[in-house]
């Protein structure tokens, strides 16, 4: 009995060597067949590409000569799995126990992997955890990073604690092949503790994140500390500000007026619109609340500012506002940053088109007295084409555009004077 | 029920009593135009594996840009043409790239692919019935889905490029083709794709509800059936209510785009040319597109938990902890997933008090997730585990359901959202919890069922190889991601070259794209284990995981109605692993408590005292005997 059962193996083990060897034969000239194939067409192409540039060559080498090193991979691993298989069936002819307990080994990966993986964790956590934004540069930015912080601790214990028991289960009950699992069904208190201790900690979580949100979105005018208006509009691939002006307010605008001189379609016809001024960067007085007036020309796209934790969608059609009080000007971020070459930006995190990833401005957050002097500068968007256009009156002395400007220009300089007396 | 069944499918009947095979089946209708539960399964598996590739080598392409943006590869262009002239992939290009890989993925894999098959398959055998409700409109369902990949494919060979608007299509840059190239032809390509799949997920999503409702063989309870049942019930249940909305929002967007309304569309000047749209709002398109957006993750996420939770406890050889606790918290997700579709708009200009609403539902969820991830862990818990590929890969999907869960936290508070909307934390988490972990599900039922599909076993060795290298590579890929969206480096940027803080995570997108091409590389040991197993595979025994369930008591020659003879019987619940007093530590649904006298518990008999009492008589009998002979 015992012999007839080692022949018949030994039997199957000389056809399965057969037929795997004839398998590996297959392989290898599909493997060399399918290179000829790839040198043929590389070859073709190669020989296309001179026209246009000559160097292509090493380059159409390189790739073939990956392909051929994966293929080479693939072998390899064929090679080894075929020896493993031998193995394993000269140890089963023998009599002996199954040659590689493949359950042992992936229990100890799984450990093996909890241990560097949590140390992979921890790298990343040091090193590209120091790489992030510096902290945040506006009052409820502070609120949004505590709110993070929070979440990062919380979460952080959650996701080692249950990573080492998945892992350490599932090396510790590996089946070893002489034991028997526990018949555990249910445990309506322990699954009682798991729904409510989760459950309170969200209540936590959300209890904080509405009051921070409702913080952010819901302010309550300052009547003495008014916020400074500044309008975006949005579209592809540029961001056009306007500034309010001396008179503090901005004027109506409407996209059926835009024209070639009028991009943002500003409709001169209102009083508050004249004195509007264009900027080139966003410069923004430091602990003073400026209210963003989001608009978008043409399609979605996303007004974000991360280090004032700032983002919200323009939508044409539809204002959308953001209030926010910047706490650090630019210098003093360098300074903080040891970075001289630190620059707030904005760029748009909304895709809306080809140039999405190049939509960018930089920001600069100055004291008072530093940004009242910058925005005396700023011309307006009327010009005397505008003028013409909307039936104005052109100022008396038409000689030159720069006096005009400057005229306007110490006329603001007063009122905003005036306005920082005030407060 | 049978009598249902036999109104449905009569020429079934013919099995029951003779010998199978004798209606002839032509190449046609037995691997085309199959009307087959089990080869329709089949087919929507090895499409999706198709689509998979297809998207995973796009992003292999994008890839290549992110990393070397400053690099050329003129083997790019001697594949892409026009889209990669001079060997570097084109903005637009990459922008099309990024949004057909996410909706192949979406859609066509996770949705279609992982549904389409495991529901088609398992829904029948593991409730016992012949096939499904209507095998017609099972048939229509694929053909649907694959005239959907087809359109969505055949908009790269067109003169302006498949949509590149995001695979969330956001108006107005779809809406006009003079915002980008792509939403010119491409868009509309894309749009019908998705009405067809639509459709397709509907008839599917309609026929698995009939199914389970009507169909489940005698004893099979709704209290009994298997948690894949349970979670392709309520995952077909979520696709009925929600992928309508997503259809009512492409008929919308097609009207815009063709026939000149507006509903997503408002005062809008493209250059100096003032559109003539008046009175819609963009935010709507997102309503409507969220309200399907936000199931449909988990119509991704949902079927992959419930194959992992039967792979997890066959292969555990333990019952699932919490059985009841885990269908209640898919009852929960199911309701949940209604009212969290917000959470994908806070910065988007809706009103804020909106935004405190969706945080607070949207954080509940994380309730019944945190729920059976904890019953996972129980589950393995004191188990005799054995690592079949299957159970890898469902370990490896509680690892990402972890990992990309717990960020979810972050997004889901509004204040967080602020700055990590539409920033690489996002593309992390969202690849974590429902990319890797689902697609993890999806390969967890692969191996597991393919001895069930095609009646040979894939080769475990290979699949240790594929699990491994594919669980680390997919960490290496996604982890250090979260860390450029916390530095506010916003997704789907072409190049990150033209910011100055960017430049310093160039290195890391190197590091990320070198494991992406390896993560790819390792899915060829996949693919040649699942092709050359079809064909070379050993033959698979009846049942090779020893697991419960009734698909296992079917024969392993497929036969149209799945069982010959008389469907089998359902006595039990399908996890009596390891159960104390048993000879074997599995006791398939099948076997009648009567013979396992020596295993029963009280609470087996719920409540029937008929069946205690006459339990109790047979232990006084028995038990004093066991007693004394040892």
């Amino acid at each position: 009995m015992k012999v007839h059962r080692t022949t018949f193996k030994k039997m199957s083990l000389k056809n399965i060597i057969i037929t795997k060897a004839t398998a590996v034969l297959t392989v290898i000239f599909t493997v060399f067949s399918s290179m000829s194939v790839f040198a043929q067409e590389v070859g073709a192409t190669a020989s296309a590409a001179p026209a246009k540039a000559v160097d292509m060559e090493p380059i159409y080498k390189s790739t073939l000569f990956y392909v051929l090193l994966f293929l080479l991979l693939c072998l390899f691993i064929g090679i080894i799995g075929k020896a493993l298989k031998v193995y394993e069936l000269t140890r089963e002819t023998q009599g002996k126990p199954e040659g590689i307990n493949w359950n042992k080994i992936n229990g100890v990966l799984f450990a093996a992997f909890l241990v560097v993986g949590l140390y992979g964790v921890y790298w990343e956590y040091t090193v590209h955890g120091n790489m992030l934004l510096p902290e945040a540069a506006s009052e409820h930015g502070k609120r949004i990073d505590e709110m993070f912080n929070i979440t990062l601790i919380i979460t952080t214990i959650v996701f080692i604690v249950t990573h080492i028991i998945l892992f350490t289960f599932a090396y510790i009950y590996k089946s070893t092949g002489n034991r028997k699992a526990y018949y555990y069904p249910h445990n309506n208190a322990l699954e009682r503790i798991w729904t409510v201790i989760p459950a309170l900690v969200l209540t936590v979580l959300v209890l904080m994140g509405f009051l921070t949100w409702r913080s952010i979105f819901h302010k309550v005018q300052d009547p003495n500390n008014q916020p400074l208006s500044i309008e975006v509009t949005s579209s592809q691939f540029q961001w056009d500000f306007r500034y309010p002006g001396a008179d503090g307010v901005i004027g109506v605008k409407n996209y059926k007026k835009i024209t070639s001189i009028n991009a943002l379609g500003i409709d001169f016809n209102d009083k508050n619109s004249l004195d509007d001024q264009l900027a080139d960067e966003l410069v923004i007085p430091v602990n003073k609340p400026v209210r963003f007036v989001l608009t978008s020309k043409d399609v979605l796209h996303s007004f974000y500012m991360p280090h004032f934790r700032v983002q919200l969608n323009t939508v044409p059609g539809m204002t959308s506002y953001f209030e926010f009080t910047p706490t650090i000007t630019s210098d003093e971020m360098k300074i903080k940053t040891n970075d001289p070459s630190f620059k707030y930006i904005l760029l748009c995190a909304k895709i809306c088109g080809t140039n999405h990833y190049n939509m960018q401005k930089t920001v600069r957050v100055v004291s008072q007295e530093e940004y009242n002097a910058w925005v005396v500068k700023q011309t307006t968007y009327l010009t005397n084409d505008l003028r013409k256009a909307f039936n104005l009156p052109i100022p008396i002395e038409p000689v030159a555009v720069p006096a005009t400007a400057d005229t306007t220009a110490t006329k603001i300089t007063e009122q905003t004077n005036q306005l920082a007396f005030k407060k | 029920m049978s009598t249902i069944n036999l109104q449905d499918t009569p020429h079934i009947d013919n099995h029951d009593d003779h010998a199978h095979g004798h209606h002839h089946e032509t190449f046609l209708t037995k691997y085309v135009f199959s009307q087959d539960h089990k080869m329709i399964a089949k087919q929507f598996l090895i499409t999706g594996i198709i689509m998979a590739v297809i998207a995973m080598g796009l992003s292999i392409l994008f890839r290549l840009q992110l990393a070397w943006p400053d690099k050329s590869f003129p083997i790019l262009e001697t594949f892409l043409g026009k889209w990669a002239e001079g060997g570097r992939i084109k903005p637009d290009f990459y922008l099309a790239l990024v949004t057909i890989h996410g909706t192949i993925m979406v859609f066509f894999v996770l949705t279609a692919g992982l549904s389409g098959t495991f529901s088609n398959l398992l829904i029948p055998l593991q409730l016992g019935a012949r096939d499904m409700a209507s095998p017609f409109l099972n048939m229509l369902s694929y053909w649907f889905f694959f005239l959907a990949c087809t359109i969505m494919m055949a908009s790269f060979f067109i003169q302006t490029g498949p949509a590149s608007a995001g695979w969330t299509v956001y108006p107005p840059l779809s809406a006009l083709p003079t915002a980008i190239a792509g939403s010119g032809l491409g868009m509309t390509m894309w749009l019908i794709s998705m009405v067809l799949f639509v459709a397709s997920s509907l008839m599917g999503g309609i026929n698995y509800v009939s199914t389970v409702l009507n169909m489940r063989t005698k004893g099979m309870d709704l209290w009994k059936m298997p948690l894949t049942i349970w979670a392709f019930f309520l995952t077909a249940i979520l696709g009925i209510l929600s992928f309508p909305v997503l259809v009512a929002g492409v008929v919308l967007l097609v009207f815009d785009r063709s026939v000149g309304t507006s509903f997503y569309l408002s005062d809008i000047v493209m250059g100096t040319q003032i559109l003539p749209n008046e009175g819609g709002s963009p935010i709507l398109w997102q309503h409507l597109f969220w309200f399907l957006g936000h199931p449909e993750v988990y119509i991704v996420i949902m079927p992959a938990l419930g194959i992992s939770s039967e792979v997890i406890s066959v292969n555990s050889r333990k019952p699932i902890f919490g059985y009841h606790a885990m269908i209640y918290s898919l009852i929960g997700i199911t309701l949940l997933s209604f009212i969290v579709w917000g959470h994908h708009m806070f910065v988007t200009g809706m009103n804020p008090l909106l935004g405190g609403v969706f945080m607070i539902t949207t954080l509940i969820i994380a309730v019944p997730s945190a729920v059976k991830t904890f019953n996972y862990l129980a589950t393995l818990w004191r188990g005799n585990i054995r690592f079949t590929p299957a159970m890898l890969f469902a370990i490896g999907l509680v690892s990402f359901f972890i990992s990309g869960g717990l960020t979810g936290i972050f997004l889901g508070n509004a204040s967080l959202d602020i700055n990590l909307h539409d920033t690489y934390f996002v593309v992390a988490h969202f690849h974590l919890v429902m990319g890797s972990a689902a697609i993890f599900g999806m390969l967890a039922g692969v191996y597991h069922w393919f001895p069930r599909m095609f009646g040979k076993m894939m080769n475990a060795k290979l699949g240790y190889l594929h699990f491994w290298l594919t669980f680390i590579t997919a960490y290496l890929v996604f982890f250090p991601l979260h860390f450029l969206g916390l530095d506010g480096v916003p997704r789907r940027y072409y190049a990150f070259t033209e910011f100055e803080f960017m430049q310093k995570w160039l290195t890391v997108n190197v590091f990320v794209t070198w494991s992406a091409i390896i993560a790819a590389l390792a899915q060829v040991a996949f693919l040649f284990n699942f092709f050359y197993s079809i064909f070379k595979g050993k033959p698979a025994p009846q049942n090779p995981w020893e697991a419960n369930t009734l698909e296992w008591t079917a024969p392993v020659e497929h036969l149209h109605g799945n069982w010959p003879g008389e469907i089998p019987t359902v006595y039990r619940w399908p996890y009596d692993y390891s159960k104390p007093g048993a000879a074997q530590d599995f006791i398939p649904q099948t076997v009648p408590f009567s013979q396992t006298m020596s295993s029963n518990l009280v609470h087996d008999f719920e409540g029937n005292t008929e069946a205690e009492q006459i339990q109790k008589d047979w232990e006084l009998k028995n038990v004093p005997v066991v007693e004394k002979a040892e």
